[in-house]
């Protein structure tokens, strides 16, 4: 099989619609397709709803005003616990949020990735999960124990948006860092799987243990090679989380004419000019510690 | 050896492991993570610890430092299916907890339009109803024991008995630790109780810094001193650099 996914940033994003429910990898602000949501923060999509366990991709999105719903069990920087800009939307009203527990979300993403309506679980019982997501149910256990579980809906998604250390020019992808994430089931719980990649390889090509080759191309539409595409997000073993950029990106989305200001800096143009003035950005930073 | 008041709170947190056994001892905060370290160098050595990141290490290591040798792996998604496994006693942060130990993490204000979001519920509701539950708490005020939580995101007695005694089998708050003392909830009605206050501590500091009515019974005892050994433990193995001491400060 000779035919290539490779596919730009902007085909990926000129593909997705108004309106979608995108789910998008990574976790907090681990490994995430940065470059795909920065292509989506200049789009004209709006409507969407995103799934995701939460960093600055919710944070930008939101940011970006395309967002209407969040789907989400945190929102968090990590090494900077709250999230400045998903803050604000919650804060003004300006986005629906859809809050699961963890192992809910999962159940959610795993339910959907083997077709099936929901999957119980305790996660969530007792809690104001339900409260606040009124349209959860529960279901009976048919056999004796007659146990009274939560049915985490399945989380289906339109498109799933992924960033793997390396991928092949057919889709597969592999992630080399500690953790797979729900990497794989985002995959999978979507209609189609777009992956960004810090390194594209030829078929064949992909080194390192087996267990690394997390996504199949049976379960991607589209691949593209975006080097440093996760930043400022954590990418072991290639690139730590940029943590003094994080910073500036969290001080800045705490103030709105700082924002305007990075924004203009960073988010005006394409991805090329992103790394560029990331780049410059660090000389700076550099001259400045001198 | 006299002891800070960060290294009474390890001590303290290091407790709520006792008596676990092998399982996986889950920590946030420093002095929680340095408690469960602890735990496992002296008297608890069966417990499993983490990197702070996916490696189980062969040892525990000092607060911060590389993994080193690992005896497992546990990525984000087997952690959460480790909760529902159910070998994992978690101690966890809260910005709100009430007298019968419902927290809050995820945001204060009206739930529909907060007045501050915070993190999320992230993975309370799954880790209080599935996994016995501690919390380390290190700055005890009325903006943090309040009359009711906002949003509950881990479940308390109250609730728990409300879901009944089958699905809230696996429900179980341990131990409340402060930087002013020691609680559990071993009331008829699930309740919170002080259990100890630390050296320095009156019970009256206590009763004005909690938002609610705490049981007390009889004479509150003194939150134990660490070791000599355990001192020497946190001080030259766990946290040299004693970040502990940014947490709870002297």
């Amino acid at each position: 099989m000779n035919t290539t996914k490779i596919m730009t940033i902007g085909e990926i994003v000129g593909s997705l619609e108004s309106g979608m429910t995108i789910g998008i990898g990574g976790w907090g602000s681990r490994r995430k397709p940065m470059a795909l949501v920065r292509a989506i923060y200049r789009s004209s999509l709006k409507d969407l709803t995103i799934v995701s366990l939460g960093g600055a991709d919710v944070g930008l999105l939101c940011a970006a005003g395309k967002v209407r719903r969040v789907v989400a069990p945190f929102v968090t920087l990590d090494s900077v616990p709250l999230e400045p800009h998903f803050r604000v939307a919650r804060q003004s009203g300006a986005v629906e949020f859809a809050e699961y527990d963890e192992g809910m979300f999962m159940f959610g993403l795993l339910a959907a990735a083997h077709r099936l309506p929901f999957l119980p679980t305790r996660a969530g019982l007792g809690s104001d999960v339900p409260r606040v997501n009124p349209d959860l149910r529960t279901v009976r256990s048919p056999y004796d124990d007659g146990e009274e579980l939560l049915a985490v809906p399945a989380l289906t998604l339109d498109a799933a948006l992924i960033h793997m250390d390396r991928a092949d020019t057919r889709g597969n992808g592999q992630y080399l860092g500690p953790d797979p994430y729900m990497d794989d089931l985002f995959a999978k719980a979507a209609g189609r799987c777009y992956v960004s990649c810090e390194r594209l390889v030829g078929p064949g090509e992909l080194d390192g243990p087996p267990q690394t080759l997390l996504v199949s191309r049976m379960h991607t539409a589209g691949v593209v090679e975006t080097p440093n595409g996760g930043h400022f997000t954590d990418c072991a073993p290639d690139r730590a989380r940029d943590e003094a950029f994080q910073r500036h990106y969290a001080t800045s989305a705490a103030d709105p004419e700082a924002w305007a200001a990075f924004a203009e800096r960073f988010l005006s143009g394409d991805e090329a000019a992103y790394q560029e003035a990331v780049r410059r950005w660090r000389e700076e930073q550099e001259e400045r510690a001198r | 050896m006299s002891a800070t008041r960060a290294e009474i709170c390890v001590a303290a947190c290091a407790e709520a492991w006792r008596g676990d056994g092998e399982v996986l001892a889950a920590a946030m905060g420093t002095c929680s993570i340095l408690g469960a370290r602890l735990a496992r160098l002296t008297f608890e050595p069966g417990l499993l610890t983490t990197d702070g990141g996916a490696m189980l290490t062969a040892e525990p290591v000092p607060f911060g430092a590389p993994a080193g040798p690992a005896e497992g792996w546990m990525p984000f998604r087997d952690h959460l299916w480790l909760v529902q496994n159910g070998r994992r006693h978690v101690m966890m942060g809260a910005s709100q907890i009430d007298r019968f130990g419902n927290t809050n993490i995820s945001a204060v204000g009206a739930w529909d339009r907060p007045k501050s979001q915070l993190l999320g519920v992230r993975g309370a509701p799954g880790n209080t109803i599935c996994n016995p539950t501690s919390y380390w708490i290190p700055k005890h005020s009325t903006r943090v024991f309040v009359p009711k939580v906002d949003m509950v995101s881990g479940v308390g007695y109250d609730r728990a008995a409300e879901l009944g005694p089958v699905a809230s089998r696996f429900h179980g708050l341990r131990r409340v630790v402060t930087d002013l003392g020691v609680f559990d909830f071993g009331t008829p009605d699930g309740a919170m109780r002080l259990v100890s206050t630390h050296p320095g501590v009156t019970v009256e500091e206590v009763a004005a810094a909690t938002g609610f009515d705490l049981v007390i019974d009889g004479d509150v005892p003194e939150t134990r001193q660490p070791t000599d050994e355990e001192l020497r433990l946190i001080r030259e193995v766990l946290d040299p650099r004693s970040l502990r001491d940014r947490e709870v400060r002297t």
